[in-house]
């Protein structure tokens, strides 16, 4: 059902983890729809993506297109990072099957979510950045109950 | 060529291994005795006298007539037909049905499309065990209902129901009362006199027998039409030349279970509580879905909190062990199982859900592989999960 690189992607994440003080952290989509993802950039005052980590809750692809996204921003500039549409990702991985496809879509509004977070805390202005629809603030998401 | 992996099989109510010695008795039929058996040589009575044969064992297995045993092409198809045929046979009486929620779609879906066609259809909930309530089903009864159809035991998280009581407020209504018993039967014992059962579908590869045949228990008198129009077949209401391999090697499975059925299950049940037992202790933030004891002896199915179960279940598939999910990951749509919402979980809980179902050549080895094996996806899955970080903080 997946290919090779998608594959790879699940089973050898790269990039997994958060960061202290990130510059910047997007969290997207719902958990009843059973997609969440969460990026976190370390932004130098080059406004270039230091480093970058996501953390994931989903399906195969959901995890494959969080690890690409985040291989694909990484030591770039905010503005070339804004041009990592979710083509390039699904492109990248070597295509999604169809019904994945809006997980492609959630890695590049996650990571336009974490350059808007980014974007205020600084109190700058991200030329082409609009606001995420799906952003859900830290903690904001409903409390699971606990079994 | 490598060696082949080796697999540890724990989906079984999704399909079972065909036993070797129902593939034995079904051999014959393909290529030595393949004569039609409507036709009046000798010959072909060979094949004549296998189905009514296989058609003994399966009626003796329930305690039932044979000319109330009608073969389908599996029970997808015995459902349709009991819920169809039923419908159109006492439309004079009246259009309402009763069913529930936790259905298999051939049912849910068969009675979305009666409902197209003008009949009303009550889905009973069902409590957080996944259990009818009575109390519910009697209050659904209308003067107008014509056919209750309730599951024996649930496919996804293995609840039996009270299928005695149900068929006695059927009985007493003078409602038909139809189950899909395709999960529970060989596994369960069946007597449908006593269980006042009068329409009852079921699959041969549930119970080691090959796929693409299938029955429906028709109780004499109740009127129901034909289903498929052509010959003379199974008594002039399911047309099409008989699939006499497939026939014969129901028979045999159905002979199997019957004599295997005590033993089995026990061996099974045992391992099953074993498998319960320890991913309750040993992974935190787990939930098991379903009755804790009135359940499938061969049924365990988890809600692993954080996680997501298309996840969980390609890592198992990469340690070599099947299952499956309720996660929307695994069904194409956006919505978790019908199941596991309609015994009150939430969302993201019932979307990392996991099902494991036993067989009869399961060993505790076997077990004790596939729980090292969740504890360290799970804890993967949760170090790279959102939810558990977030869980985690407000600790």
């Amino acid at each position: 059902m997946y290919s090779d690189k998608v594959m790879d992607h699940f089973q050898n994440p790269r990039n997994v983890g958060e960061i202290e003080d990130a510059s910047g952290v997007g969290t997207v989509g719902n958990a009843k729809c059973g997609d969440i993802m969460r990026i976190y950039l370390d932004i130098d005052e080059e406004q270039v993506i230091r480093d970058v980590k996501f953390k994931t809750f989903g399906c195969g692809a959901a995890v494959a297109t969080s690890s690409m996204a985040t291989e694909l921003v990484k030591g770039k500039t905010i503005y070339e990072a804004l041009q990592v549409t979710n083509k390039a990702v699904m492109e990248a991985l070597d295509g999604l099957p169809p019904v994945k496809v809006h997980c492609s879509l959630l890695a590049e509004e996650a990571i336009h979510a974490a350059l808007w977070d980014y974007a205020e805390k600084h109190g700058i202005k991200i030329e082409g950045l609009e606001k995420p629809k799906s952003d859900i603030h830290e903690g904001e998401e409903e409390e699971s109950e606990e079994y | 060529m490598g060696e082949e992996k080796r697999v540890i099989y724990l989906d079984n109510a999704a399909t079972t291994r065909t036993a070797p010695e129902v593939v034995e008795a079904m051999v014959p039929y393909f290529s030595e005795f393949y004569g039609n058996p409507s036709s009046v040589y000798e010959f072909s009575q060979k094949s004549k006298e296998a189905i009514t044969h296989a058609r003994e064992i399966i009626a003796n297995s329930l305690g039932a007539k044979t000319e109330e045993i009608y073969f389908t092409a599996g029970g997808s198809e015995s459902d349709n037909w009991a819920l169809k045929a039923a419908a159109e046979a006492y439309k004079a009486k009246g259009n309402h049905i009763i069913t529930t929620k936790i259905e298999h779609h051939a049912v849910l879906h068969t009675g979305a499309w009666l409902e197209k066609q003008g009949y009303e259809v009550t889905y009973l909930d069902v409590d957080e065990n996944g259990t009818v309530k009575l109390e519910e089903l009697k209050r659904a009864i209308r003067p107008t209902t014509i056919l209750i159809s309730i599951m024996f035991a649930n496919n996804e998280i293995g609840t039996i129901q009270p299928i005695k009581e149900i068929g006695e407020t059927a009985r007493a209504h003078g409602i038909l009362f139809h189950t899909d018993a395709v999960q529970a039967f060989g596994q369960l014992p069946i007597q449908v006199d006593e269980l006042n059962i009068d329409l009852l579908s079921s699959s041969a590869h549930k119970l080691n027998g090959p796929k693409g045949i299938g029955f429906l228990y028709i109780r004499k008198g109740v009127k129901i039409r034909s289903f498929i129009h052509g010959g003379a077949q199974e008594r002039k209401r399911r047309a099409g030349t008989e699939n006499v391999p497939g026939i014969v090697g129901y028979g045999a499975a159905v002979e199997r279970a019957v004599r295997t059925m005590k033993e089995r299950t026990q061996k099974e049940q045992a391992l099953r509580d074993y498998l319960i037992d320890r991913v309750l202790r040993e992974v935190p933030y787990t939930r098991l879905n379903g009755h804790r004891t009135n359940r499938l002896p061969n049924n365990a199915n988890f809600s692993f909190q954080f996680i997501e179960g298309e996840s969980l279940l390609i890592m198992l598939d990469m340690d070599g062990i099947c299952g499956s999910s309720g996660s929307a990951c695994t069904s194409g749509s956006l919505d978790p199982s019908h199941v596991l919402l309609a015994i009150g979980l939430p969302h993201e809980i019932a979307h990392g859900s996991l099902r494991l179902t036993l067989g009869e050549e399961t060993t505790k080895e076997e077990l004790d592989e596939v729980v090292e094996s969740i504890k360290k996806i799970v804890k993967k899955l949760r170090d790279m999960s959102p939810l558990y970080e977030d869980y985690m903080r407000r600790q």
